[in-house]
């Protein structure tokens, strides 16, 4: 009985701290996709500013509430502007940036074909 | 017709990228936020500057009424030169100002405005900064003009000439 008690003990303690790290890496990543914008060139994880550090305070406490990363995202894009955020939304200020690749990739490979593959019929 | 398909249709695209480029070239690569805005004030619960009561922000703000939300601490410089401008608010029956205590000491923060008077109708304590964060704030001082729980403008660094006569006039 008071192995399984031990037992209980350190399974706890296991799951505490893997649900912590787990949370961590979740800040570390948001924090690290959120533009410090007082400072240049600069994630907000980077930089030690005070702007910077009251954000990820911010950050930790809304993932403490229970929000997801996109409501973290979107509660920042609010406030701040889409700047802030490192990896842009899908929208229309942006379609061009990535749907660019794409666009480029199949009109080469368009050309690619027509050259080489039909040529050589 | 097939040997000219794939010139005319490189230059194009070399056209595309070029025009893409020079547009790009006339935007400033510094970021500027926009001051002109119409968003709602935030919701939020905080501590009074004197005591430890909590208030909520539907309390502070009221409709109809010109509010002057003016972010601040005691080591800031800036605070300092923008202080005689919140001074000439204060006799000003039209607006109310609403001080934000930003990562302070009240020792320190006491002593500040013992040395330079009280423009503050409330004082609001944030040890943390993370309500600055919820007005979308960059640092202090920082000072949003409120009207009917909207903000109307937003003026980041300290208050000046232009932008005193600015907030005079709209509030007129």
């Amino acid at each position: 009985m008071k192995l399984f008690k031990y037992l209980a003990i350190i399974f706890l303690i296991i799951n505490i701290s893997l649900a912590n790290a787990e949370n961590i890496n979740l800040q570390n990543k948001i924090t690290k996709n959120l533009r410090c914008l007082i400072c240049q060139g600069q994630s907000i994880y980077d930089s030690d500013t005070e702007f910077a550090n009251s954000l990820k305070l911010v950050v930790k406490q809304k993932l403490e509430n229970g929000k997801s990363e996109d409501e973290i995202y979107s509660f920042f894009q609010e406030k701040y502007g889409e700047w802030i955020l490192y990896d842009p939304k899908f929208n229309k200020n942006t379609y061009f940036l990535w749907l660019l690749p794409v666009l480029m990739f199949i009109i080469g490979g368009a050309i690619i074909f027509k050259l080489f593959i039909i040529k050589k019929k | 017709m097939k040997i000219k398909f794939y010139p005319t249709f490189l230059i194009l695209i070399f056209f595309i990228i070029f025009f893409i480029f020079y547009k790009g070239l006339q935007n400033p690569n510094i970021y500027t936020p926009s001051v002109e805005i119409k968003k709602n004030i935030p919701e939020f619960k905080v501590k009074k500057f004197e005591n430890d009561k909590i208030l909520n922000s539907k309390d502070i703000f009221l409709d109809n009424k010109f509010y002057l939300f003016n972010i601040w601490a005691s080591w800031c410089v800036p605070c300092r030169e923008e202080h005689k401008y919140l001074m000439k608010f204060k006799k000003d029956k039209n607006i109310e100002i609403i001080g934000l205590n930003y990562k302070d000491s009240y020792e320190n923060a006491k002593e500040f405005l013992d040395e330079l008077k009280n423009p503050y109708e409330i004082i609001l304590s944030d040890l943390d900064g993370t309500i600055a964060i919820e007005w979308g704030a960059y640092g202090v001082p920082e000072t949003f003009l409120i009207h009917n729980k909207k903000i109307i403008k937003k003026i980041i660094g300290p208050i000046n000439e232009y932008s005193f006569i600015e907030i005079e006039e709209i509030i007129k």
